[in-house]
């Protein structure tokens, strides 16, 4: 006798989507010129018409933001602009579920996920914040902490929303305004939340949404008329950014790409530790920055953990992401899914063991199933680059000291996990790895107390706790 | 008065604690404020940075590893024998850049005080800079600063040895090891530190010292891809935009500063933060 699990769709009666956006500037929405699609990557259907910004409207945004800034928010009190904080992150939770649908919808990620994950972390990063607008100068980063001005973010596509948020609140919370540009394939939380900023009375212009693609983003990053970058993205692209900004006053923020060990100790309770990897490379379809994508076995139980990751795999249900059963959704485009099957196939090339477990993928869609490969070397390309979806790379070591010197084999330095019972070992581990963010007998867990960021080619600063907070602050001695 | 010939130094590098001559071969000359020969010393090549690089990346682990306690009391240590040398220091900042003896010694001074400030910061820094992070969960998290790893440093060019020593000493204070380029036109105080730094118990790497020209070493400092971190306060403006281009290439992280402060340490420290679960 078998067990089925009916499905168990989420409505998407909850959302309302428009055939066609523009952009948010000056607190109200304006029409675009050109225009692109967003597509429901699950279904290939086309959700609505985003606006293309180009020149002359990022060059609105800009002037939008600065004249909030030097009119309204810099001179109000910290005091008042946290309620407004407190407003959006109440608001946030109000519309919670709308917001996990249309997330879902136009990420592809599960509503599991969205649902519990992306959107209650989106309203905590608010509320953290909004608590901290009248306590900056209790903060340690100076007396007389003052904001930058203009911030341009730019943000990515895999946690549309919480990605907004870990940028908005803390730029808002520190006195900034923000002209914010969502990616180009998940823009519509981004504009959801332009209205629940109309239905804070948040005052005009403090927060501004330019919608586009990379040409967009470039015009945000080299426009004269803003103070600050803050990115989340590939490194590829936050070394351009790095350039591009080098000959100008603009303070900068880097959250990017990652390649992280996930290391399991023969002493590892490994039950929890196989619950552990599937979360760290198999959540968000992988498409996390901080992913475990390299998991590191010391060799006496390697057997034992890779039997047991196989027939927890097989048990991964892969497909409908509005299906609240579903743990992996689709890849976000058809370029990503590209990605992966090109590094994976890379993979085989380079002889490299690949193994999924058997599903049935959607006929329609961008879909990639679950895959581990194993006998990767570390010369390995799945090994070295960042593949960004459900791919994981299993390597080998005997001592202690081999995967520490395996784990931090890599240009990137954003996170790491480390899987043991033994205390003193897994602080000597935690010493060792050169890596912003450490996870021990946990992974991927995200909280706006708990500073976020990379070493490295991983970026520059952290987002999250008090550390996030001078990113956007004047003050600290340096440039 | 005799007619005794005094006994010249010859100003060499510092690499790995030893006292190489430049494998370029090079020098130039320094002159007194007053145009008179004082000294050759290096010209310090690309190879000779690659060089220091190496040693300090090899004491970087030691360094980094040592308790802060210990690298407090090494730091007080450089600063002892610094004040047991201070008029010599005094001499060659007067015969160089022609500064009254006064302000002289209250360079010397507040270079051997300053040194004594840092030694101080040893165990203190990771307390202001770090933080335990309330996470909504059953999670002991915690963040702590630690050191990047290789910095390397461009010296201001006056003051010749305080310049120096507050862009050494916030960076080796968190567990960095350093590769500085010396004042150009002043570098015998930089070079005569060197050898109070080889009496201080410091291991061997975890401060270098070149002597060149800031335009010639400055490119490959910013291009080196085993640098982590690179101190521009010494480097003139109208070369930071390049420098910083260079350095994107490994995302270094590139800062000039004004004075003297804890953010100087914590500018070249990355914030670890640390998740456990709580739990039976």
């Amino acid at each position: 006798m078998s067990f089925e699990y009916a499905p168990a769709p989420e409505s998407r009666a909850v959302v309302s989507i428009k055939p066609k956006y523009g952009h948010f500037i000056g607190g109200k929405f304006v029409a675009g010129s050109k225009h692109f699609p967003t597509v429901n990557p699950a279904t290939e259907e086309v959700l609505s018409q985003i606006a293309l910004a180009g020149k002359a409207e990022v060059d609105a945004a800009v002037k939008a933001a600065r004249k909030a800034y030097t009119t309204t928010w810099s001179k109000m009190s910290g005091k008042e602009r946290g309620k407004y904080l407190y407003r959006i992150a109440r608001i946030m939770q109000e519309r919670a579920r709308e917001f996990a649908v249309l997330e879902t919808l136009d990420n592809g990620k599960p509503i599991r996920e969205s649902r519990d994950t992306d959107i209650p972390l989106a309203a905590a990063h608010f509320f953290y914040h909004a608590g901290w607008a009248d306590k900056l100068e209790y903060a340690g980063l100076g007396t007389s902490p003052k904001p930058l001005g203009v911030a341009g973010q730019i943000i990515p596509w895999n946690f549309p929303l919480l990605m907004l948020a870990w940028k908005v609140a803390p730029a808002l919370a520190t006195g900034n305004t923000v002209v914010l540009k969502p990616a180009e394939s998940t823009p519509l939380t981004a504009l959801l939340f332009a209205e629940v900023c109309q239905q804070a009375e948040l005052p005009a212009g403090v927060v501004n949404i330019v919608t586009g693609d990379g040409s967009t983003g470039a015009l945000i990053v080299n426009h004269p008329g803003i103070d600050k970058i803050a990115f989340t993205g590939s490194t590829e692209v936050g070394k351009i950014i790095a350039r591009a900004v080098a000959p100008t006053k603009k303070s900068v923020t880097l959250e990017l790409g990652g390649k992280a060990a996930n290391i399991v100790f023969d002493d590892a309770p490994i039950d929890e530790t196989v619950e552990g990897i599937v979360n760290g490379i198999f959540f968000n379809q992988g498409h996390v920055c901080c992913a475990g994508s390299r998991l590191l076995l010391q060799e006496n139980v390697a057997e034992e953990v890779l039997h047991k990751l196989k027939n927890r795999m097989e048990k991964i249900r892969v497909g409908d992401p509005m299906d609240k059963n579903t743990d992996v959704g689709a890849i976000n485009s058809k370029e990503q899914l590209a990605k992966i099957t090109e590094l994976a196939a890379a993979g085989d090339a380079e002889g490299a063991e690949r193994w999924s477990p058997a599903c049935t993928l959607p006929a329609k869609g961008f879909w990639f199933a679950p895959t581990i490969f194993t006998g990767v070397t570390q010369a390995h390309r799945i090994a070295r680059e960042e593949i960004f979806g459900p791919v994981l790379s299993v390597l080998t070591f005997r001592t202690p000291q081999e995967a520490i010197e395996k784990a931090n084999n890599t240009p990137f330095g954003l996170s790491a996990g480390i899987w043991s019972e033994k205390g003193s070992r897994t602080l000597w581990a935690s010493q060792q790895l050169r890596a912003g963010v450490i996870w021990a007998n946990t992974f991927n867990k995200f909280d706006p107390t708990s500073p976020f960021g990379g070493y490295k080619e991983s970026g520059w600063g952290r987002e999250g706790g008090r550390h996030g907070l001078s990113a956007y602050l004047k003050g600290v001695s340096h440039e | 008065m005799s007619n005794r010939i005094d006994v010249k130094k010859t100003y060499k590098l510092y690499i790995n604690g030893a006292f190489p001559r430049t494998e370029s071969g090079r020098t130039y000359e320094v002159k007194s404020a007053k145009g008179a020969f004082v000294a050759n010393p290096c010209l310090a090549s690309r190879k000779d940075l690659r060089d220091a690089v190496v040693a300090a990346r090899a004491a970087h682990a030691g360094w980094n590893k040592a308790t802060a306690y210990n690298r407090g009391q090494i730091l007080y240590r450089i600063a002892e024998m610094l004040e047991g040398r201070r008029a010599q220091f005094v001499d060659e900042i007067m015969q160089v850049t022609g500064v009254t003896k006064m302000k002289a010694e209250k360079e010397v001074t507040d270079s051997v005080d300053r040194l004594v400030w840092y030694a101080g910061w040893t165990d203190k820094i990771a307390s202001l800079a770090g933080s335990t992070n309330p996470v909504a969960g059953p999670f002991y998290n915690f963040t702590i600063p630690e050191s990047m790893g290789v910095v390397a440093a461009i010296a201001p060019e006056t003051p010749s040895l305080l310049g120096f020593i507050d862009a050494v000493a916030p960076i080796i204070t968190s567990g960095n090891t350093v590769v500085i380029l010396a004042s150009t036109k002043a570098p015998l105080s930089a070079m005569t530190f060197a050898e109070v730094l080889a009496t201080s118990d410091l291991p061997h790497g975890v401060i270098n010292i070149l002597t060149g020209k800031k335009e010639e070493i400055a490119p490959w400092m910013a291009s080196h891809m085993d640098i982590d971190a690179l101190d521009i306060s010494g480097l003139p403006a109208k070369l930071h935009a390049e420098t910083k281009v260079a350095g994107a290439e490994n995302l270094k992280r590139i800062h000039s500063f004004k004075s003297a402060d804890p953010g100087r340490i914590i500018a070249f420290m990355e914030a670890k933060t640390v998740w456990h679960p709580i739990g039976l």
